[in-house]
Parts: C-alpha cells; structure tokens; sequence
C-alpha cells in the first residue's frame, strides 16, 4: 500500500514533513512560506548548555516547534503520539497508514537510518521522515525524507531503532504525528504573514540586553566569546567548536547561510502574496546578511586549512560576527515597523 | 547567494540519495530551490571532526594492543557511543558495561551478551571479538 504523493526535496527536514502532511491534503505551501508562517527563524548560542560535549549553537527554533504553530495557526487538528513500548509504536503507524490512509510524521533518531551517508550518522535525535507507504509482503516501509532526491524504503527493523533512539535531551520514546481533521476553510493567510513576521522579530530582538546568549543578542555575544576561544581552550578544541558552529550553519537542512536564505525566499512570496513590496526590500537586506554569514564560513574554512593557527583568525570572525548582529538588529528593527 | 554561486562540492554525500537544497537568487532577484551537492567549508567542518573522532579511536586502539582496554571499547567509540549511550542502547547497567570494557571481564562474557552489543554496533560477533591490524 502506498499513499498518492510525489516527493519534494526540501532543505529543512521538518518543513519537508509538514509539507507532505499538509500536501496530501490538498494544501500546497512551498517550503519558505511553511518556515516564515511557523517564524522558525531564531538565533540562539549558549555556552553552558552541550550537546555531544560541544556549546549549542542553533539558528532556528526548537525542533518539533514548527509543526504545532504552523497547525495551530491554519486550524487543522492533529495527533501526537509517544508509546513506551516499541511494538505498540509500530502497530499504531501501521494502523494510522493502512487503516485510516494518512500519512505519518516521525521524529526519529539520525544514526540508525540506513540511507544516510556514513559521515552524517551522528547521534542526533531530532530528524523528521514522513511515512506514505508499507509494502506488505516485506514489510518494508516508504519515506519522504526532504533531505533525500527520491522517496527511500526502511526496513521495519531499522524504523523501530531509528523512533527509539537513546541518549540525548529527552526520549522520543517513537514520536509520531499525523493530521486529524482538516478545517472547512482556511484562515487568511495574508493576516497570518504580517502576524509571523511580527513574531519573528519580537523573537530576535525583543530580549533585553542582559540576556545574551539568546536573539541578535546571541550574535553579538558569540563574536565577543569567538576571540577567546583560543586563549581559554587551545587550537585543538577551539578548531572543534568552531567546526560545530559551521555544521549547523550549513548542514543538511539550513537552506544555506543558517535559514537567512529560506527567510529571505519567504519574505518574496510575501511580498507577492500581500501586495507589501517593501518586504522585496527586507528579502534583499537579508539576503545580503546570509552572504555575510556564508563568507564567515569561509573565513573559518581558512582556519580549518592551516596547520599553525593565529590569534588574527578568530579576531577576524569575531568581527565578521559583530556586524551581523547589529546589520540583523537593524533589520529586524526596521521589518517589524514596516508591517505595523 | 546567487545560482551560479551554489557550492557542488560532492565529498561526504557521495555515492548517497542525500543531498543538500540550497534557496539562491537567479539574475532577477527571485529566490530559486536549487540542489547542491555540498560545500567545502562543510567538509572541512566535517573533517576535522572526523579526524577528532579517529583520534580518539586511535587512542584507544593503542590501549587494547597494550592489554589495558578490550574491543569494545574499541567499536563503542567507533560507533560514536561513549559508556553511557552504549549502556543505554544495550540495556546493561553502567557499572557492568565499565567492566565489559576492561579485557579481562571482556574475555569471559557469555554468547548472549555478546549478540546484545554486537546488535547494537551492527557488526558480528566475530568482528566484535577482533580489532582492525
């Protein structure tokens, strides 16, 4: 059995989900609307806190966040479901996708999944797959995974580990999603535009300036810590911090230069979708910052490169860093006035 | 970031359905979806934690040649798994597995565990008895 959908490469797994769920249901919205609506973009680096022993660093929101607020404002009903034991996990997806014909999203562990390359299984619990399909003689299942080219086929074995996965922040504990019900019509979406961009700048800019790690804050306490990073923990480890930093500015699912790109492809569409042409000029402005955050991964790419380090390097990303805090400050400063 | 400028520095997502989808402007301004098959600055990133983590396996291959470690510690830290994760994935208590990793508790497991780990770092229990020459 196999649900009618075409897959869609997408740059952000979760958006990709969404996207499918929503998809099936007759509700075509590309993947930056999908980003802008839920206002995922964020900025956030908090030293104290680790995940796999290295600061986090995040340019969006927090996983799982996206899909309530996006549902919440369309007004479609959905279901989330967690199971403490792994066959009941599974029976409920069978039954949600051959019984009832809907689609599932699942949050699932990285590291188990056969399809990705060896180098990006890391431990990381907190990759979206949506599940259109099960072949019954092999038990096989098919997933739309927006960071894949093609539709790709799990074997039920790997699925049950990939939902189960141990170790990080809290357990998933086989964490599953679908769409209940569908409003009869859908809210204005122009409204919902103006309402996201607002959020998202209040989410940037509005903490006050005693709480760095978070908003434009972050950006601007970031290149304040870069510049130490050397001094206080030595080539070695200040080379891995830095490493971590550009992964999650690049890696699979960012849209490229952290979702400034992504935003900036959202803030267009609304600007068409609106009439607000000003917005053209705010997708142009971002678009700018996300070529300033591409050439601080080259700046740290040069780092990388050379075997003896100096001071000077990281002098020049703290730099590069501080004036795209105040460039993003000012942006979102200015957005959030040009849609009151 | 213009189209042209889309990085396809294929490296780490080869041979894989993977790939990265980058969001560019064409010669008009508009936003484009466009694939990419990777970015050097990324896979220096990568490298140097890939190198990181060889490292430390080196470490400890040198420790399990010298009699002080057992193999798996060596593929716990292969598979990226520090004593917690492991202990947790097998569902063996901390403090055993802390044993399991010295050669002399190692040598006298029985079958069963063994086939427990092994499942867990997806190898055979051959492969889980033996280290790389």
């Amino acid at each position: 059995m196999e649900l009618n959908l075409e897959h869609r490469p997408n740059a952000h797994c979760e958006n990709g989900a969404i996207s499918t769920l929503l998809r099936y249901h007759g509700l075509d919205l590309s993947e930056p609307m999908i980003f802008g609506l839920a206002y995922g973009i964020f900025f956030t680096h908090i030293p104290f806190l680790k995940m796999g022993g290295m600061p986090v660093t995040s340019f969006r929101t927090f996983p799982g966040v996206l899909f309530t607020r996006i549902m919440k404002m369309l007004g479609v009903k959905t279901a989330t479901r967690r199971f403490f034991s792994q066959e009941s996990a599974m029976r409920a997806l069978d039954k949600i996708l051959l019984e009832d014909h809907e689609p599932v999203g699942c949050v699932v562990g990285m590291y188990y999944l056969p399809y990705m390359p060896l180098e990006y299984r890391f431990h990381f619990n907190g990759h979206n797959i949506a599940i259109t399909g099960k072949d019954e003689k092999t038990g096989d299942y098919t997933v739309l995974d927006a960071n894949a080219v093609e539709k790709v086929t799990i074997s039920r074995k790997d699925l049950m580990r990939a939902r189960f996965p141990k170790g990080g922040v809290y357990p998933l504990m086989g964490q599953m999603y679908w769409i209940k019900r569908m409003p009869k019509e859908l809210p204005d979406l122009n409204k919902l535009i103006i309402k996201s961009i607002k959020k998202a700048c209040w989410f940037m800019t509005s903490e006050p300036s005693f709480i760095k790690p978070v908003g434009v804050n972050g950006i601007t306490y970031l290149s304040q810590r870069i510049r130490t990073w050397e001094k206080t923990m030595g080539p070695r480890r200040a080379k891995l911090n830095l490493a971590q930093i550009i992964r999650m500015l690049e890696e699979i699912g960012t849209g490229g230069a952290g979702f400034r790109f992504l935003y900036g492809a959202f803030l267009q569409e609304a600007a068409e979708r609106t009439g607000l042409t000003v917005l053209n000029d705010f997708s142009r402005r971002i678009t700018e910052i996300g070529d300033l955050w591409r050439e601080f991964a080259y700046t740290a790419a040069r780092i990388f490169k050379q075997r003896s380090d100096n001071q000077k390097n990281y002098d020049d990303l703290g730099d590069i860093l501080q004036k795209i805090g105040q460039l993003e400050r000012q942006f979102f400063l200015d957005l959030n006035e040009a849609v009151q | 970031m213009k189209i042209e400028d889309v990085p396809q520095d294929l490296k780490y997502m080869k041979g894989t359905v993977i790939r990265d989808t980058d969001y560019a402007v064409d010669s008009e301004g508009r936003y484009q979806r466009v694939m990419s098959s990777g970015w050097e600055p990324k896979n220096l990133a990568l490298d140097i934690i890939m190198e990181d983590i060889d490292e430390q396996c080196q470490e400890i291959l040198a420790d399990v040649r010298a009699g002080k470690s057992s193999p798996l510690a060596y593929h716990a830290a292969r598979n990226l798994m520090d004593l917690d994760l492991l202990a947790d994935y097998a569902d063996i208590p901390k403090r055993t597995v802390r044993k399991h990793f010295l050669p002399e508790y190692f040598a006298q497991l029985d079958e069963a565990t063994l086939a427990k780990y092994a499942d867990v770092l997806r190898i055979t229990v051959d492969e889980l008895k033996s280290i790389p020459a």
